[in-house]
C-alpha cells in the first residue's frame, strides 16, 4: 500500500517537475544569452495556458489549432517584451534588469486579470481522462502528455544549442559576448532569439498543464519561481542538470505533499531553494561540468 | 583599403592618441609598433569599434565605418585577434571556427525550425569550411578538444582560424606573438605571410621587432599618441627619430 502510494507520488511528481524543467530552461536560455533572470517568465506560462482558452472558447478553434495560435501569440508577447523594455537600455545593470522584469510580469498579469478575469479557467485534456494504470499507481493520459512534449522539447533545444550555426553562435555569446561580436554575431539579435525560444517554451509549458491544474491569471507567479528553482537546482544551465533540478523537485514536492501534508507542498520548493543557495549556489552538479547555453 | 584620418582619443584628461593619421594599402602586411603607452591598442580599438574616437574618422575600402559595432565590421570583412586570446571556452575548436562562418549561414531561428534537413546540409558545409581553417593554421588534428583546454600558442592559432573564418579582407592582429616562444613565431610569421598570399591585408601591433621587421612591407610607429615615423622596416630601421624614441635621446 504504503510502496503504492510512493509511486503514485512519484508519477505524478516527475510530471510536474517535467513543466518545471520546461519553464527553468525558459530561465537559463535567457540568463546564458543576456545575464538577465527574467522573472516574467511564469507569466509567459500563464499566456500559454490563456491563449489557449481564448483559441478554444473565443475564435472557437480546435484544440490543434489553438495551441500554435497560443504559442504565437506568446511569442509576440515575448519579442514585444525585448523589444520596448529589454532592448531600450543603454547601460544596463543586474538590478535595473530584475526590477523591469518583475514591473513587466506585473503588468501582463495585471492586463491578463482585465482580459480573462479573475476566475479559474479549466482546459479539456488532450485525449480524455480515463486513468492509465502502472503497477499499483494510475496517471492520466495528461500526464503522459506532458512528459512526452517535454523530452521532444528538450531534444529540439539540444539539436538546436550543438547542431546547428545559429544555436551555436547563441552559445558563443554566453560564452564570451566580446569575441562573439568580433566574429560577426549580431549580439542582440541573438538576445531577441534567446527571448523567443524562452516565450515560446515557456507557452508550452503552460500548455500542457493547463488540463491538469486548470489556468488562472495568477499561476504565472508560482510556476515561474518553481521553474526558476529547477533552473537554480541545475546551475542555470539549459542542458540536462536544469531537466533533473525539475524532476528532482517535483518528485520532492508530491511525495512531501502526500506523505507529510499538501499544506507544505510549496514550502518544499522554496526550503530546497534556499538549500541550494546556501550551499551549493553553483547548482547541484557544479558549474565546471553543467553545460551553460 | 583603410584610412585613419586625424584620430584622436581622450579619455578623461589624457590624450591617448593625437591627430593620427595614415593609410594602410591593399594586400600589405603593416606593422604598428611604438614604445608602451604610445596608443596602439588604443588605435586598434577604435578601428575595430570598441572605442569610440573622440575626433576623427576611419574609412574602409571607401566607406566610413566610424562607431560601426564590431558585429557590423565583420560582415564588411573586418575582423581582429586579441592579445589576450579571446576563445569560447567550453566549445570545441572546430565549433569555435564553425562559429566564426556564422555570418555565411543563410539559416536563421525559423530556417532551423523549419528547413531542418537543408539546415543539416548547411552544417556540414560550415563543418568543412571550418575544418580547411583548421589545416591552414596546423591545428586541425586538436578539432575535438575544447577550446579552454589548448596551450596559448595553440590557443592563438584558433583565434586566427576562427578570425580567417569569418572571411575577412582585412585582419587586425594585436601582439600575436606576444606569448609564444621562439619557436611558435617562427610558425606565426609563416602563417601571417601565407594569409598575406590569401589576399587578405595583415595589420599588426607586435613588440617583436625581429618578427615585424622580417615580415612587414610597411611599419608605423606611434609614440606618446602621435605618429611619429611611417615606412618600410629599411627606413625605421634607420629613422633617426625612432631611435630616439626607443633607446633614449643621446643628449
Amino acid at each position: 500500500m504504503q510502496l503504492d502510494q510512493i509511486l503514485q507520488y512519484t508519477l505524478s511528481g516527475l510530471s510536474t517537475g517535467a513543466i518545471y524543467a520546461l519553464i527553468g530552461i525558459g530561465f537559463s536560455i535567457i540568463y546564458n544569452a543576456t545575464g538577465i533572470i527574467n522573472f516574467a517568465q511564469g507569466e509567459f506560462v500563464m499566456l500559454g495556458g490563456l491563449f489557449t482558452l481564448t483559441g478554444l472558447q473565443l475564435l472557437h478553434l480546435p484544440l490543434w489549432a489553438s495551441v500554435p495560435f497560443s504559442i504565437t501569440a506568446t511569442t509576440v508577447i515575448g519579442i514585444l517584451f525585448e523589444r520596448l523594455a529589454i532592448r531600450p537600455l543603454r547601460q544596463p545593470t543586474p538590478l535595473n534588469l530584475v526590477i523591469i522584469t518583475i514591473g513587466c510580469s506585473i503588468l501582463i498579469r495585471g492586463l491578463a486579470m482585465l482580459f480573462w478575469g479573475k476566475d479559474t479557467h479549466a482546459i479539456q485534456s488532450f485525449s480524455g481522462d480515463n486513468p492509465i494504470a502502472i503497477g499499483g499507481a494510475t496517471i492520466l493520459p495528461q500526464h503522459i502528455w506532458i512528459l512526452v512534449v517535454t523530452l521532444i522539447i528538450i531534444a529540439i533545444n539540444k539539436f538546436y544549442f550543438y547542431h546547428t550555426i545559429s544555436g551555436k553562435a547563441m552559445r558563443a555569446c554566453s560564452y564570451n559576448r566580446r569575441a562573439a561580436g568580433l566574429v560577426g554575431i549580431d549580439v542582440r539579435r541573438m538576445v531577441l532569439f534567446s527571448f523567443i525560444i524562452s516565450s515560446a517554451m515557456g507557452a508550452v509549458a503552460g500548455i500542457i498543464v493547463a488540463p491538469l491544474t486548470m489556468t488562472a491569471y495568477d499561476v504565472g507567479v508560482m510556476l515561474g519561481l518553481k521553474g526558476f528553482c529547477a533552473a537554480i537546482i541545475g546551475g542555470m544551465s539549459s542542458g540536462i542538470s536544469t531537466v533533473i533540478g525539475g524532476l528532482i523537485l517535483g518528485v520532492l514536492e508530491s511525495l512531501g505533499a502526500g506523505l507529510i501534508s499538501s499544506g507544505y507542498k510549496d514550502a518544499i520548493a522554496f526550503i530546497i531553494l534556499l538549500l541550494i543557495l546556501f550551499i551549493r549556489p553553483q547548482g547541484l552538479f557544479g558549474k565546471a561540468d553543467s553545460e551553460r547555453v | 583599403m583603410l584610412e585613419v584620418s586625424a584620430v584622436t582619443q581622450i579619455f578623461g584628461g589624457v590624450t591617448a592618441l593625437e591627430n593620427v593619421s595614415f593609410s594602410i594599402s591593399k594586400g600589405d602586411i603593416t606593422g604598428v609598433i611604438g614604445p608602451n603607452g604610445a596608443g596602439k591598442t588604443t588605435l586598434f580599438n577604435i578601428i575595430t569599434g570598441i572605442y569610440k574616437q573622440t575626433a576623427g574618422r576611419v574609412i574602409l575600402e571607401g566607406r566610413d565605418i566610424t562607431g560601426l559595432p564590431p558585429e557590423r565590421l565583420a560582415r564588411l570583412a573586418m575582423v581582429r585577434t586579441f592579445q589576450n586570446i579571446e576563445l569560447f571556452g567550453a566549445m570545441t575548436v572546430l565549433e569555435n571556427v564553425m562559429v566564426g562562418m556564422h555570418t555565411k549561414s543563410t539559416s536563421g531561428l525559423l530556417a532551423c525550425a523549419l528547413k531542418m534537413p537543408w539546415s543539416i546540409s548547411e552544417e556540414k558545409k560550415i563543418r568543412k569550411g571550418a575544418m580547411k581553417w583548421l589545416e591552414f593554421t596546423g591545428i586541425s588534428e586538436l578539432a575535438d578538444h575544447t577550446a579552454g583546454s589548448l596551450p596559448f600558442g595553440k590557443g592563438r592559432l584558433l583565434e586566427i582560424a576562427r578570425a580567417l573564418a569569418v572571411g575577412p579582407r582585412i585582419i587586425l592582429m594585436d601582439e600575436p606573438a606576444a606569448g609564444l616562444n621562439s619557436h611558435e613565431t617562427l610558425g606565426l610569421a609563416q602563417l601571417i605571410k601565407q594569409i598575406r598570399d590569401l589576399g587578405i591585408t595583415v595589420v599588426l601591433v607586435e613588440h617583436d621587432m625581429e618578427l615585424v621587421m622580417d615580415i612587414c612591407d610597411r611599419i608605423i610607429v606611434l609614440n606618446l599618441g602621435r605618429k611619429l615615423a611611417e615606412g618600410t622596416p629599411r627606413e625605421i630601421q634607420e629613422s633617426k627619430e625612432v631611435i630616439a624614441a626607443y633607446l633614449g635621446d643621446d643628449d
